[in-house]
């Protein structure tokens, strides 16, 4: 699983504590209130790394192990950081009959890296992920926002080619 | 007063082939053209033929343009919407007539023709992000309807009478859920709708919630007037990004309306809905996992009894539905429970929708009557298996389904004939496979699945899944005895009858159903050690046939690990030993000289 304990060191900022901590006050009293809260977390920080889930254990009063016990639970949480550009291949099972597996083997093969992991220079991130329900235009891979459907292997160096700068 | 309206699907799939660029050129050329005033552009959502996306229609001709480019919308503005002449080579191609300028309407072709949109109706048709085009298709008068007019006894007697089942995978009938938790008395009881559509391959629920949102919000109401509850949670993934807006747009207009909030329709009754985000966890589609996960905890499951609708969400009785049923309950209301069991067979009612996928022409979404045969499904409506190859299997039901051989091909689909021939409806995703697929692959494909996603709570479904895939693995490797064959079965029925909740209990379905109808493949990993599909790697060896080969050096060329030897124009050997079976030789050559046995 990508859900390791990260060797990156934290460096957060005090906006972005600022933020979390007026999530935090937002939901305080609000009946299951810890996935929006561990969301928004990871929206302003982009992972969700100890010493976040420790901020949000003493803002919320919810032991840590417990934020842990969630935030290891679902895959859309995250104790690593991501690339600058996400690459996400659907193994949904339209895009796996239609060679999504291939696409990734490519992918991977052309960055150096496997399933969740990140290039050394921070820059591109590879995972595979479940169906994002754009089956009509399988195999589908996504990078940050940007979606591209129909591929064959040889497309991707292509597409990689566009994120060079 | 607009002259004309085009219809541009915003739907997930037709956003990812581009249709915001086509939104903003068109708004740029009309702008142009001084046409603002005569043309309206409209976000709609899906059409349900993703395959030919970007999709737009231009009324009132009714003209269906299919993959257009950006570029294409200068000529579709100023011919077309300026001139009034359709850009032939732009239609859909099965609505084109020979030697005329009408058009063919999209109701005559083979997509559509076959289809009976109830859950879909306004899908494709009306702006989901305006509540008035809703109200326009007598949106909130079935919920009006039930305030005004009905007793919640009798709104329960009609949905029960309509014979109206769940859509989202067990099929059991919604009206009796709504009775049983009317049935119990309590302070607080919730309904919830359960958007956390996990299947991979199915995405009619997402379609419903980015092209009619309103209709789930109106359903939701409905059943808090009939079971007696004020709140409602809508659990939607956070992976459909356009849907969670739609909805809370949505959900926004609709309080603004006052038709969610208090003293709804001038009555008594109270009903507001939420938003809960799901965050990726398969399991979250099971119903107590669901609302494990709304209470803010790991969503693992509980064992029942007690059911939700005595003990659900927050300790309180519950109802949830899936999106898809809720999207029949309206119209169930306005044209009475006859009309809805008028369709269908005996014991599944009305309509279901497929997501249509894999090796098959017409990708999309596809909503018939139930007990359509797949052959009409898969030969009519979906145009066929592209590329001359030939139909192999249907997977329906997802990772908790089975394979459908194609001797099968004429069972008539609902939910009961699913079952006995061991698949089953599930949330109606399809994916049609063809000759170039493995079997044994396909059960260790959602194998892998259940066995990341399973919970890890009940030890049958941890460990058993994970045992099973090993056994796959086995085979798949080369290392494979007949004897496997036995202990899978016995492991299956093993983890079927002992697990906690649905995933356990389905989850070695794949496998059974593969094993009862493909055998062959497995004993041909088994005992020839031979992979018949060519897919799976450690059973295949790539060569050069010596009568083809030019020595063009292209495949040794682009060889990731240098397998390839051969000088220009002589004869090239891979090196099996080094070989890494990526195939890219094969890709490459323009020969057809690399062989895969």
């Amino acid at each position: 699983m990508t859900n390791k304990k990260t060797s990156v060191p934290f460096n957060g900022t005090p906006e972005q504590e600022q933020a979390l901590q007026k999530v935090i006050e937002a939901h305080k009293n609000e009946r299951g209130a810890l996935m929006p809260v561990l969301q928004e977390a990871q929206e302003i920080y982009g992972y969700l790394p100890l010493e976040v889930q420790e901020m949000i254990a003493r803002g919320m009063d919810v032991p840590l192990e417990e934020i842990y016990g969630v935030a290891t639970f679902y895959s859309q949480f995250t104790l690593n950081p991501k690339g600058k550009y996400k690459i996400s291949v659907c193994l949904g099972t339209a895009c796996y009959v239609k060679g999504s597996g291939d696409i990734f083997d490519r992918l991977s093969r052309a960055l150096g890296i496997g399933n969740g992991e990140c290039t050394p220079d921070g820059k591109f991130s590879l995972e595979a992920c479940r169906c994002i329900g754009a089956c009509g235009l399988a195999p589908v891979i996504t990078i940050n926002d940007d979606v591209y459907g129909r591929l064959v292997p040889d497309d991707v160096e292509k597409i990689l080619a566009k994120y060079a700068d | 007063m607009y002259r004309s309206h085009v219809l541009v699907c915003g739907g997930t799939g037709c956003t990812s082939s581009g249709s915001e660029k086509i939104i903003a050129a068109l708004e740029s050329e009309i702008q142009k053209n001084g046409l603002v005033e005569e043309v309206k552009v409209i976000r709609t959502g899906c059409f349900g033929l993703c395959a030919l996306g970007p999709i737009m229609i231009v009324y009132p001709e009714g003209c269906f343009y299919s993959m257009v480019q950006p570029e294409d919308i200068p000529e579709i503005v100023s011919e077309h919407l300026l001139k009034g002449r359709i850009v032939k080579r732009l239609l859909y191609s099965e609505t084109v007539i020979e030697d005329s300028d009408a058009v063919k309407s999209l109701d005559e072709t083979d997509f559509y023709k076959k289809q009976l949109r109830v859950a879909l109706r306004n899908c494709g048709v009306i702006n989901p992000e305006n509540i008035d085009e809703y109200i326009a298709y007598d949106g909130y008068q079935a919920l009006g309807k039930c305030l005004t007019e009905y007793t919640p006894e009798q709104v329960i007697d009609i949905i029960k009478q309509s014979g109206l089942r769940g859509r989202g995978g067990g099929g059991f009938p919604t009206g009796v859920k709504w009775s049983l938790a009317r049935a119990n008395d309590a302070d607080q009881k919730y309904v919830c709708c359960n958007a956390d559509e996990g299947d991979p391959g199915a995405f009619m629920d997402r379609s419903v919630l980015e092209g009619d949102p309103h209709v789930v919000l109106e359903a939701m109401a409905i059943a808090g007037y009939a079971i007696g509850a004020t709140q409602g949670y809508i659990y939607v993934r956070a992976e459909y990004p356009i849907a969670v807006k739609r909805l809370q747009i949505a959900i926004d207009q609709a309080r603004e309306y006052g038709l969610l909030g208090k003293n709804i329709f001038g009555t008594d009754f109270c009903f507001d809905i939420d938003l809960r985000l799901g965050a990726g966890a398969f399991v979250c589609g099971e119903e107590t996992a669901l609302m494990t996960s709304i209470e803010g905890h790991r969503g693992e499951p509980r064992p029942r009894p007690p059911f939700p609708a005595q003990k659900g969400l927050f300790g309180k009785p519950t109802i949830l539905n899936n999106v898809e049923t809720y999207a029949n309950i309206p119209q169930i209301i306005l044209k009475g429970s006859d009309w809805f069991s008028g369709m269908g067979t005996e014991k599944s009612k009305g309509t279901k929708v497929f997501a249509l996928g894999g090796k098959i022409k017409h990708t999309g979404l596809v909503e018939i009557p139930m007990g359509t045969t797949l052959r009409e499904v898969i030969e009519e409506i979906g145009g066929g298996i592209p590329n001359g190859k030939k139909f192999k299997a249907a997977q329906t039901g997802g990772p908790s389904g089975g394979c459908i051989p194609a001797s099968l091909i004429d069972t008539p689909m609902d939910y009961d004939n699913l079952i006995a021939i061991g698949s089953m409806m599930g949330s109606g995703g399809l994916i049609v496979m063809d000759e170039d697929t493995c079997m044994v692959d396909i059960a260790k494909f959602f194998l892998e699945f259940t066995v990341d996603e399973s919970c890890g709570k009940c030890t049958p479904c941890r460990v058993g899944t994970k045992r099973l895939l090993e056994l796959l693995n086995k085979i798949t490797s080369g290392n494979g005895e007949l004897a496997d064959l036995d202990k899978m079965e016995e492991l299956c029925y093993y983890i079927k009858a002992n697990s906690l909740c649905g995933l356990g209990q389905t989850a070695p379905n794949p496998v059974l159903s593969t094993l009862r109808y493909f055998r062959d493949e497995y004993v041909a990993h088994v005992v020839d050690k031979k992979c018949p599909a060519g897919v799976c790697k450690d059973l295949l060896s790539y060569s050069i046939d010596a009568d083809k080969c030019k020595g063009c050096t292209l495949c040794a060329r682009n060889c990731p690990v240098g397998a390839i030897e051969g000088k220009v124009k002589e004869l090239h050997t891979i090196d099996t030993t080094k070989c890494i079976k990526c195939g890219v030789c094969m890709e490459k050559c323009k020969f057809g000289a690399v062989v895969k046995k």
